[in-house]
């Protein structure tokens, strides 16, 4: 049985991948966060001319690395692909968009 | 159930890349009134032992919430007690020594300002008080992180002016002090009527009396998310739609302060104070409250209307933050020093900015003439009656006013001061040739205005 999955917002991560588009960026970035522990939640992508922009969304709560050391991992990824990477805890959206 | 809004992504990340949204300060207020003693000596040791021990992780936690939101927190700053109350307890003042203190302890625990050496007098100065007025610009001179400031008037007690006519003496010493960096001195002092007890951002931060033992203030900013927003908005807007795009914009850089500061105050273990919601420019292009001037309409700040635009503005911010969260206090509203203002400094050097008009502006902005540069000859008497207008304007109005004046030794109106970093630069300002020195030098106070026949 899988461990059960926190619901607590601070566990929440948003992933912003964006950049020229090219083979194996979802997958690249997907690989890390498995390595991690960091559940994928969503998923969401466009594609605008050759311009690719994701946004995932993760939960932190099963991973046994700190914040610090899975944003380390995912923005090297970035670097490989020469993609611009932010990773943001959801609460940050949450509370500057809604009343 | 946890979803994603891409619009709502795209935009937190545009505010913070491109448009400066920051935390300008995250400040640890800390009263050190349980560091009294006869022996100075030992209120140092007090003072050192209390700050560090309070404000050990105050950076690194800071750091990991920047980190987290991936927001940057520009400064971590720490706000004492008032120093002459502290002080006063020694049977052998030395005030001084007591700034070196905190200079130390702020360096230790890596903040870049620490405020609070000043002194509350608007209805008079006890003997501790003017003692510490005296040291402030030889403490000043001597350390690099302390800012300091006084209260010199209020609406309930009137205007102290045997305080604002040391004070234009002080100012005036500050600067000669520090002659070898533009007279830094007196930009890291600032003199104040009806002085907020909770505000976070320097040089006027200080710990008040009906504080707390400890509390997490944050001072947010974003000017340049205010001026994209309305920007943004069709040519045609009329001001119900600025003011109201205004509100939603503060409404956002006030929920995020919000959030920033709650993490903080949890992880110190300490109380959240307040949010200061102010728009606070910096030098760098992009972050000017000047530039909203400019998207509202005028061509210049210091254009006719700017003192309508900056009411607007300042009461709209007010309006739009203070739904997102329940304790707001500081200043709260929009900054306009010139120094730290490209835009600012811009209409400054090509005289579209006058003194005279930044002092009208100063009835309608959060706080007062901030950070102008003034010929290093200008007499000290002169100073004060700066001081003393400005200060009038806070107690009739009662609203908080300040003045940070820099006296730029060897410099005359026209020339260049360079302080650097967040202080940024600024042309020296023309202040006018007539005398105020029969006026200030009457000494006494101005008595408290009617609160009634508001006309």
């Amino acid at each position: 049985m899988p461990e059960k999955i926190s619901n607590k917002s601070e566990n929440k991560i948003i992933i912003t991948v964006s950049g020229v588009d090219q083979i194996g960026i979802v997958a690249k970035v997907a690989n890390v966060l498995a390595d991690y522990r960091v559940n994928i939640e969503d998923i969401k992508q466009s594609l605008m001319q050759d311009y690719f922009v994701m946004f995932l969304l993760g939960d932190i709560s099963q991973a046994e690395k700190s914040f610090k050391e899975i944003k380390e991992a995912i923005q090297k990824a970035g670097e490989e692909l020469g993609m611009e990477i932010w990773v943001q805890k959801k609460q940050i959206f949450d509370r500057m968009h809604n009343v | 159930m946890s979803y994603i809004n891409a619009d709502y992504i795209l935009e937190t990340i545009d505010m913070i890349r491109v448009h400066h949204l920051d935390i300008r300060t995250v400040t640890l207020a800390l009263s050190l009134r349980d560091c009294c003693d006869s022996d100075v000596r030992i209120v140092g040791e007090k003072i050192y032992n209390k700050i560090t021990k309070y404000a050990q992780n105050l950076v690194s936690l800071a750091q990991e919430i920047e980190e987290e939101y991936s927001i940057p927190i520009i400064n971590k700053r720490i706000s004492v007690t008032p120093i002459s109350l502290i002080g006063e307890s020694c049977k052998d003042y030395d005030y001084v020594y007591l700034a070196k203190i905190l200079d130390k302890a702020a360096c230790d625990v890596g903040v870049n300002f620490i405020g609070g050496f000043g002194a509350l007098v608007e209805k008079g100065c006890t003997r501790g008080d003017n003692a510490l007025i005296e040291s402030i610009p030889e403490a000043l001179a001597q350390t690099e992180r302390i800012c300091s400031s006084v209260n010199v008037a209020s609406s309930k007690a009137g205007i102290n002016m045997d305080a604002v006519l040391k004070m234009g003496k002080i100012i005036k010493e500050a600067a000669k002090l520090t002659s070898d960096k533009d007279g830094i001195g007196a930009a890291k002092l600032v003199c104040f009527c009806n002085v907020p007890g909770d505000n976070p951002f320097m040089a006027g931060a200080f710990h008040g009396y009906g504080e707390p033992e400890c509390a997490l203030n944050v001072g947010v900013s974003g000017p340049g998310v205010v001026r994209a927003a309305i920007e943004a908005l069709p040519a045609n807007s009329d001001f119900g739609d600025v003011a109201g795009k205004i509100k939603q914009i503060a409404y956002k850089i006030t929920s995020t302060g919000e959030l920033v500061g709650r993490e903080m105050a949890q992880r110190m273990d300490i109380p959240f104070g307040i949010i200061d919601l102010s728009l606070a420019p910096t030098p760098e292009i992009g972050d000017s409250v000047a530039g909203i001037f400019q998207a509202m309409g005028l061509e210049h700040a210091g254009a006719h209307g700017t003192t309508a635009a900056l009411a607007m503005l300042n009461d709209a911010v007010k309006k739009g933050g203070i739904m997102a969260s329940s304790h707001v206090g500081g200043l709260s509203g929009a900054f306009i020093p010139v120094s730290e203002d490209a835009g600012m400094i811009e209409a400054a050097e090509k005289g579209c900015l006058t003194f005279d008009k930044l002092e009208a502006m100063t009835s309608v902005c959060s706080v007062g003439l901030d950070m102008i540069a003034i010929p290093g000859d200008t007499p000290s008497d002169t100073i004060s009656g700066i001081i003393a207008d400005e200060m009038a304007i806070g107690m009739i109005n009662k609203k908080t006013t300040a003045v940070r004046i820099i006296p730029a030794p060897g410099k005359k109106a026209g020339d260049k001061v360079v302080f650097g970093g967040l202080l940024g630069e600024a042309p020296v300002m023309n202040v006018s040739a007539l005398s105020s020195s029969a006026f200030v030098q009457r000494g006494g106070r101005i008595p408290a205005p009617i609160h009634s026949l508001n006309n």
